[in-house]
């Protein structure tokens, strides 16, 4: 059997794949976002002053970091409806119980990214906002997030593209991601090699795509006025002021 | 009560014949450290005064606790009449919860050693935040003072560029238009130009003349000996926690009462 570059195009512009590759990155950026939710709060737990805080987030980073995806993705799909009756309506949905399942998983993974983001940002920061008189909230919001961000961003790149990846697991809730589309193709006709191609194509194409996007956002943060204006900023001679 | 954070409240029977910043038997511990022993000082409206002491004696840590961003293990505060940092409460004195503290803490100015620019943000925009987050002056509002502020430092030609874009006397200028923006009653300094290479001292020292002939009143803890004897209308030597010497600047260099001043002006002449 030979590589058939016609079924390979079919498959690459057929509507299956693209749904396919739609749902993987939807569940994963959804995934994302309850995971940074999640692992916000869990980081702000693990460097509060409260001892139970401190215990809660810590047992949450440690259960979440030693249970495979896998095993929690079939716990919230088939043991948690049995247990709790509303999961067993209709909105409880593969897709939803898939971007729960890997965010709840996840936010341990963020948290620590975030943690540690947070604890790098020089102290002085906040005893500046403090002593301009900003509540809490505002040093948070307006001093420390802004640059734990920029911190925060390679890594969570990284967990991004990981999650596209693992969004893969969600076909063992029946969910048709990118890589059980082509599965069930190949079940059908044995046409591994051109399936697979396939598949292979749309995560080139999705993570190059997110790859574009990081180094998009990173560049948002670099701080400088030389992307803004377009005089170079030389530091030229001190002149007029007080100083002089 | 309410009160805007803007406008330092008066205390009912404070007029400016009255020291302006009041401290009294401050103490603070850390661990087993003893740190400060019950320093006590006046200033009034329009003085400056220059502390100086050895390292490691407690200075930064009386300005952090005038600034109140740290709270007294025992003593008083008092901002034009009004005691601050607590609140009384069925006779016994407490410390206020942090969110009423930062109201507070907006009438003292504080500038650092190490400057603490915000990386993040724009020279103009750093001088702004306080306007726009503590005390909710609109935008454009926000932003012509903080234009006005950069002026007065000599940096308004750089009010775009970013911390990392200027140099350590340009950042702590800008540093102190961020304080100064606030209309603070009072300006804490800590060494604001240790951090600083040595051709860099002078502008920022120009400009804390500038403000201190503008009738600003100022704390200012540094090493420079020959600032402190032009600027300053009365120089303190801090040591161990406690304040030894306090007097004009020409009495206390050239008739120093006290031998540990003397012994600490032979170092630093
Ligand atoms: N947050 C803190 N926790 C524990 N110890 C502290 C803390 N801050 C200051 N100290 C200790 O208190 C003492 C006084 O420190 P402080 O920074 O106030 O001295 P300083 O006079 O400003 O010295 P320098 O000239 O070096 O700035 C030092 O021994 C220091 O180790
Ligand atoms: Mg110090």
């Amino acid at each position: 059997m030979e590589f058939d570059l016609g079924i390979f195009v079919q498959q690459l512009i057929s509507p299956d794949y693209v749904k396919g590759a739609f749902l993987s990155v939807a569940v994963a950026v959804l995934a994302l976002v309850l995971a940074t939710v999640i692992g916000f709060i869990m980081a702000l737990g693990r460097t509060s002053k409260s001892k139970v805080m401190q215990g809660l987030s810590g047992l949450y980073i440690w259960f979440f970091r030693a249970i495979p995806a896998l095993l929690v993705l079939l716990i919230i799909w088939n043991a948690l409806p049995q247990l709790f009756p509303v999961l067993r309506q209709d909105w409880f949905s593969p897709f939803i119980a898939a971007f729960i399942g890997l965010g709840v998983v996840e936010a341990a993974f963020m948290a620590e990214i975030i943690r540690s983001a947070l604890i790098s940002i020089d102290e002085g920061q906040g005893l500046a906002g403090r002593a301009l008189g900003m509540s809490p909230w505002k040093v948070m919001t307006k001093v420390v997030l802004p640059q734990a961000i920029r911190i925060a961003l390679p890594p969570t790149g990284n967990e991004f593209i990981g999650l596209v990846k693992f969004s893969s697991l969600a076909s063992v809730i029946s969910l048709q991601e990118l890589l059980t589309t082509a599965q069930v193709g190949v079940n059908i006709t044995f046409r591994y090699a051109e399936y697979y191609a396939a598949a292979i194509v749309y995560y080139l194409i999705i993570v190059t795509l997110l790859t574009l996007l990081q180094s998009y956002v990173e560049k948002k943060f670099l701080w400088t006025s030389r992307t803004k204006s377009k005089k170079p900023s030389i530091q030229a001679p001190q002149s007029a002021g007080v100083a002089s | 009560m309410t009160h805007a954070a803007s406008a330092p409240q008066l205390g009912d029977t404070w007029n400016d014949s009255q020291p302006v910043l009041k401290v009294r038997n401050l103490h603070k511990t850390y661990h087993d450290q003893q740190v400060l022993k019950g320093v006590e000082f006046d200033i009034h409206q329009g003085q400056v005064k220059a502390v100086l002491g050895p390292s490691g004696s407690g200075k930064s840590t009386m300005l952090r606790l005038m600034a109140l961003l740290e709270p007294a293990d025992d003593g008083e505060i008092t901002l034009r009449g009004r005691r601050i940092g607590v609140r009384e409460r069925g006779g016994a004195t407490i410390a206020l919860p942090e969110r009423e503290l930062a109201k507070e803490r907006a009438n003292i100015g504080m500038v650092f050693q190490k400057f603490n620019l915000f990386p993040h943000l724009s020279a103009c925009r750093n001088v702004m935040l306080g306007l726009t987050s503590v005390k909710n002056v609109p935008h454009k509002e926000a932003e012509a003072q903080a234009m006005a502020m950069l002026e007065r430092v000599g940096l308004s030609h750089r009010a775009g560029h970013y911390p990392s874009e200027l140099s350590g006397g340009q950042q702590q200028r800008v540093a102190i238009a961020r304080a100064l923006v606030m209309n603070p009653t009072v300006l804490l300094f800590d060494e604001p130009t240790s951090a600083l290479d040595p051709e860099l001292v002078g502008e920022v020292l120009d400009v804390m003349e500038g403000l201190a002939n503008d009738g600003m009143t100022m704390i200012v803890v540094t090493h420079e000996v020959r600032f402190a004897r032009r600027v300053a209308d009365e120089v303190t030597l801090f040591d161990s926690g406690i304040i030894v010497e306090q007097a004009a600047p020409d009495e206390f260099f050239d008739n120093p009462q006290h031998e540990r001043t003397r012994k600490f002006l032979s170092h630093v002449h």
